[in-house]
């Protein structure tokens, strides 16, 4: 490695035809940042620093001298020797005349003849420059190498015996072009360099050889490893080959020795040509390494030599959190106060990433990470900060909770760290959070917004419940609603009613920031929320209106049009009867079974799995997501640190009306419970049957043995811990992931438990053979709706289930007030077989089916109304 | 009269042979007149619309006897190679003194004057040949430094208006009889860039070539000139020139100034020339290094085989020269490092790759 450490580094990033950064802050004029730039190179390790304002939106030349004039008074970039870079030799000349040092001009070539070659030559012995000569002629640029060698000796004998000039400031540049184009003629294009760097170094003595290196790996360009793998074995046989010094990204080069062994050979075979398929076999490869964290961390670690408020932002926007500590330390120690450091660069950096998320060029994953660093860096802080800390810095107070008798806080967190991300202070009481905790925390900590959020229908009616309330308590701040079941037809029609301070429903977590930034700021409040309220009393409007051609039927009416069932097509009895429990499920048998789609969806990014890894807008970020998300579940598989349980059985059964009557056993004597179902009874289209789940079922007195079967899961064993653990590491993104990847498995494992019912335990379909996308696209015989669904949308079936299945005591699944369940991740529901079995979604109902639901389950109305608020018309 | 040109090849033939002995301070010599303000007008600048005490070039046109007598004295002492009064005779200096337009007639005159009194102490004493060298001094105005501490990249002159003037007084000291032109006192590299590529011009449009002596000046123990760069930077940004000399003079004495002449001796492919002031100022802006203790720390120098040519700057006398001209008329003179095609390039510091 001797040879490196001869080897030059020119630094490039001052180059306005090599980076986009420093052309647009020199075309804006900002030339404080533009220096930034040439100091940052010379951190990195630059030796000499190659300037270029060849850009023709530009006056190069006063650019050139402008730049050059203002880092004269930089003593930190002015310590290395400028490389003058420009085509236009007036640029050149007023460049020299601004250069106390000795500086390098590149280039001059033969291109225009001898004369002027000649005196350019003279002048820049004047001036006291040393020269890159290009390998071109009046003839063209040389691509061989017989043509470099033959131009490089021309001019080194023109200049060295004709006017004297000093063959050791005569730096050839015989042409670095890109291979692995694709075109048979420049696979040699880097041998032809290298070869030809050994002739002309032997031919003309004292004469060096320099090239821009990042031609060579053109063909790659957006794949920065390979890239840099490229550059690497390139520079490795260049240099050998007497190569003097390169214009390169010294932060940016990997080392040859890490390269993984299969690229670097593969990247050698096409630098030396050594085989015809070369360029081929690379590119079959390439993908795999792009954005290989391992070698791009390895490689792209410039930013670190960066002063301390740009190396936060780094780590903000690109959620790194390897230095965070280090990085906070430093700067808290330039800070006067440590606050000033929350205030001051995190707080920036945070409003960058918030920038980029607001323009859609960072996404919600990245964000999420960008939070990590965030939580890191203030709990760094935390403890030197402490009487500091005084409330009102933030832009404002937000409090989210989800409601009482629900679990689900993937969206909420979500929320929480997006607003987290713009400066909101969030106090996030977590989940199950009752009403009047809410308001108590609401009124002490005065928050400025509440937010409220849930998952399942019940939760809607809490919601309602927290408005009422707000209202009885007097408080006048904004309350928000979101979460998957709501609406803002819900809001709308039922929660904004009950509370005059606005009541706004957000669709989704990025606009949870405008929505409170509106809502918070004394101007903008009352035009926002008079707009809310405008567009509510429009949703409140077509609520109201039914649909075109929409008919209530009567329940009669609706019972009339049920489903016909084919009784000649009733399964058979089920192969393994009774019920059953897996205590341990196997969680990686599980992965193949995975449906990423919602799990993307989850994170914001939508698209259909597995087109969405190479979608042209978000496919790098699914990508990262994705391999972060099974790494997450590598490890959570490998240290056991979720588990997962299952409860299933088949019980004999036969439909009575609209209920489903489950016997004590196959004499089918003794009713054991029944399973209570809605009907649609909305008027359908083509007159097609309103169906209710119990016309899926033999009825009584068919004389048919049918059954029903149920099924309770869960992944999420040792998820909530987890996520918590890594909450109180501050790492929002992992937090989220735990919970996001077990909800995954958790339908992964109904997915999988009702391929093995199918085909084992009921047996109705041994055959089947499905792969992931049909199972996905639900193309096997039966259904297994889950209550509280649309097809029997009413949560308090899930009570009977368990009961059925025993499952708070077999498997320790609970049922919450609200009839959520707890581990989150879980998903309970029904199995029918009948091959005619479909889902649906009950939809509205009327007051008489109300009437009659009650008193089947034996409820009041009253009763009945709050448990299907959702669905009554 | 037919005098054959001093090439840089006869002088560099000379160096190899003896160390040379420079002149000392003029600004020292004129102030022990205590001129005044009609003593500088003289007749012809009697009416002069500013005042022109201080314009100490201008004295080659009103007091030239004076000069002439300070020259001599040099000469007796022991100097080889007197320094023309021309140190701030460039139009951009003149400028000051609205005198712009009288530069060409200073630099030639004063060229002329210290041509004849050379050529007279050789005709008493034909012992040695003794030389004028034509001074080009920095200005007083920087290339590549600011004057507005606002706006880093503001300049009050430029390269070209540099090259422009240093031109009009090299021809006019070469016409005036100079042998050598010496750039000296630089604290501004690109300045001495410019007047380089300036007398270069001349060269090749005289289709001549006087030696060339070059002489920088580290301004304090930073060991930097004033405009940033280190004595090694220097030297590789001003060696296209091929001068005769690389040197170092003024303000340090031969003390403080002794890190920087010794790498200079180490690195220079020319000859080496140092002319030190005689110590710092005191409180009253005298200086008070007496000749034979500066003679003595110069006469080591020479023992360790720096020197080339020295003479001195700021405060010294004839007196001092003399002591100096002792010290090294037996010491031999500095061996040029040789060529090695080593290739070194420059910022503020100097870049260099062995290979």
């Amino acid at each position: 490695m001797q040879q490196q450490a001869r080897f030059i580094n020119i630094g490039e990033r001052t180059n306005v035809t090599g980076s986009a950064k420093f052309k647009k802050l020199i075309l804006k004029g900002d030339f404080e940042a533009a220096l930034d730039v040439a100091r940052q190179q010379v951190e990195n390790g630059a030796q000499i620093i190659d300037i270029n304002m060849d850009e023709g939106m530009l006056d190069s030349k006063a650019a050139m001298v402008r730049y050059l004039t203002l880092l004269a008074a930089e003593p930190d970039i002015a310590r290395v020797p400028i490389m003058v870079d420009s085509s236009k030799w007036d640029v050149i000349e007023a460049a020299l005349k601004c250069i106390q040092g000795k500086a390098v001009v590149n280039s001059i070539s033969l291109k225009e003849g001898e004369a002027s070659f000649l005196q350019q030559a003279k002048l820049l012995r004047r001036y006291g420059a040393a020269v890159v000569v290009m390998a071109f002629d009046e003839v063209g640029q040389a691509d061989t190498k017989a043509r470099k060698v033959e131009i490089c000796q021309r001019a080194y004998q023109i200049l060295t015996e004709q006017i004297g000039f000093p063959p050791e400031d005569i730096i050839f540049d015989p042409n670095i072009f890109a291979v692995a184009t694709g075109i048979e003629e420049h696979n040699n294009y880097a041998v032809d360099f290298i070869e030809a760097t050994r002739e002309i170094k032997r031919l003309c003595p004292y004469a060096k050889i320099s090239g821009g290196v990042s031609n060579v790996s053109f063909s790659f360009r957006g794949n920065d490893p390979v890239r840099e793998a490229i550059h690497s074995v390139f520079l490795y046989h260049a240099i050998a080959a007497g190569m003097d010094m390169g214009i390169v990204n010294a932060g940016q080069l990997a080392v040859y020795d890490d390269i993984p062994p299969l690229l670097r050979e593969r990247v050698e075979d096409v630098i030396l040509n050594r085989r015809p398929d070369a360029t081929e076999r690379l590119l079959e490869i390439a993908a795999q390494f792009k954005g290989d964290g391992s070698v791009a961390e390895k490689v792209d670690d410039a930013w670190r030599s960066l002063p301390v408020n740009k190396r936060l932002e780094h780590a903000l926007v690109k959620g790194i959190t390897d230095f965070i500590e280090q990085d906070t330390e430093d700067a808290r120690q330039q800070a006067e106060r440590p606050l000033h450091v929350i205030e001051g660069p995190l707080m920036d950096g945070m409003n960058v990433v918030g920038d980029l998320f607001g323009e859609g060029k960072m996404f919600l994953p990245q964000v999420v990470k960008s939070a990590r660093v965030m939580k890191k860096a203030v709990a760094y802080l935390q403890p030197y900060i402490e009487q500091e800390k005084a409330g009102g810095r933030a832009q404002g107070k937000i409090l989210l909770a989800t409601v009482k008798g629900d679990v689900h806080d993937i969206g909420k967190n979500i929320v929480g760290v997006v607003l987290q991300c713009n400066n909101f202070e969030v106090i996030d009481l977590g989940v199950m959070v009752s009403c009047a905790e809410i308001l108590r925390v609401a009124k002490e900590q005065q928050v400025d917004v509440i937010g409220l959020s849930g998952l399942i229908t019940p939760s809607l009616d809490e919601m309602v419940h927290v408005a009422k309330e707000m209202t009885r308590l007097g408080f006048t701040i904004p309350l928000l609603i979101g979460g998957a079941t709501t609406s803002k037809a819900h809001t709308a029609v039922k929660i904004a009613p009950h509370y005059a301070h606005g009541v706004v429903y957000v669709p989704n977590a990025s606009r949870s920031v405008s929505v409170v930034q509106a809502l918070i700021s004394a101007e903008q409040k009352p035009a926002y929320l008079a707009r809310v309220a405008e567009e509510y009393r429009i949703a409140v409007e077509q609520h109201q209106r039914s649909r075109p051609g929409e008919r209530m039927l009567s329940l009669a009416e609706a019972r009339q049009n049920k489903f016909q069932l084919d009784l000649t097509k009733v399964a058979p009895a089920p192969k393994q009867p009774g019920v059953h429990y897996w205590q341990q499920v196997d969680l990686q048998v599980l992965r193949d079974y995975i449906d990423w789609t919602p799990f993307f969806l989850t994170w914001q990014l939508s698209g259909k799995f597995p087109a969405i890894l190479q979608h042209a807008e978000v496919g790098l970020e699914a990508r990262k997501l994705y391999q972060d998300a099974n790494a997450l579940l590598d490890q959570m598989i490998k240290d056991n640190l979720i588990s997962g349980k299952a409860a299933f059985g088949f019980f004999p059964a036969n439909s009575d009306g609209d209920d489903i009557i489950i016997y004590q056993d196959d004499s089918r004597t003794t009713e054991r419970c029944r399973l209570h179902n809605l009907r649609q009874q909305l008027a359908l289209r083509n007159n097609a049957p309103n169906c209710s789940l119990a016309d899926f079922v033999a009825p009584v007195g068919s004389g048919i043995a049918d059954y029903v079967g149920a099924f309770a899961v869960t992944t999420g064993f040792g998820a909530d811990e987890l996520a918590a653990q890594y909450a109180a590491a501050h790492d929002d993104y992992n937090s989220i992931m735990v919970k996001a990847l077990a909800d995954r498995l958790a339908e992964a494992l109904a997915e999988y438990l009702h391929l093995k019912v199918r085909r084992e335990y009921w047996g109705y379909a041994a055959n089947e053979q499905l792969d992931n996308e049909q199972l996905i696209r639900e193309l096997y015989q039966g259904i297994r709706p889950a209550p509280g669904y649309p097809a029997c949308p009413e949560h308090t079936e899930k009570g009977t289930l368990f009961q059925l299945l025993d499952v708070p005591a077999q498997i320790q699944m609970q049922l919450t007030e609200s009839y959520a369940m707890w581990p989150g991740a879980a998903v309970s529901g029904w199995y029918f077989a009948h091959p005619d079995s479909k889902y649906f979604a009950v939809s509205k109902i009327d007051r008489d089916q109300l009437a009659d639901y009650a008193q089947r389950k034996g409820w009041s109305e009253q009763q009945a109304e709050s448990w299907l608020a959702p669905n009554l018309r | 009269m037919t005098k054959l040109r001093l090439t840089p090849q006869q002088l560099r033939q000379l160096l190899a042979s003896r160390i040379l002995v420079l002149d000392g301070a003029m600004g020292t010599m004129i102030q022990q007149h205590r001129l005044d303000e009609a003593g500088y007008r003289g007749a012809e600048f009697a009416d002069w619309p500013c005042d022109l005490k201080g314009n100490n070039d201008l004295l080659v046109l009103t007091q030239p006897e004076l000069i002439a007598d300070i020259h001599r004295q040099y000469l007796l002492a022991g100097a080889d190679i007197i320094e023309t009064n021309t140190f701030n005779a460039t139009t951009i200096a003149m400028h000051d003194y609205q005198m712009a337009h009288l530069s060409e007639r200073i630099n030639r005159e004063a060229a002329a004057l210290a041509r004849r009194v050379c050529d007279e102490v050789t005709a008493q004493q034909p012992d040695k040949p003794r030389f004028v060298a034509g001074v080009l001094g920095p200005t007083n105005r920087t290339a590549s430094i600011s004057p507005d501490v606002n706006d880093p990249g503001f300049r009050n002159v430029s390269f070209d208006e540099l090259v422009l003037a240093y031109k009009e007084s090299t021809r006019a000291l070469i016409a005036g009889g100079a042998d050598i032109i010496m750039l000296e006192t630089i604290f501004d590299t690109l300045n001495a860039k410019a007047a380089a590529f300036a007398v270069l011009e001349v060269f090749e449009e005289l289709q001549l070539e006087l030696p060339v002596m070059i002489s920088g000046t580290i301004t304090d123990a930073s060991g930097r000139t004033l405009s940033g760069q280190t004595t090694e930077a220097f030297y590789y940004s001003l060696a296209h020139v091929k001068p005769v000399t690389f040197g170092l003079n003024c303000a340090l004495g031969p003390d403080l100034l002794r890190p920087y002449v010794e790498t200079l001796a180490t690195i220079s492919e020319a000859y080496v020339s140092v002319h030190p002031n005689a110590g710092l100022p005191n409180e009253f802006g005298e200086y008070d290094l007496g000749a034979e203790a500066m003679a003595a720390e110069i006469a080591d120098w020479a023992k360790q085989g720096f020197l080339n040519i020295v003479g001195g700057c700021c405060g010294t006398t004839p007196e001092h020269i003399k002591a100096i001209a002792e010290a090294v008329k037996d010491a031999p003179p500095r061996q040029p490092k040789a060529a090695d095609h080593s290739f070194h390039l420059a910022g503020l510091e100097a870049f260099a790759v062995e290979w």
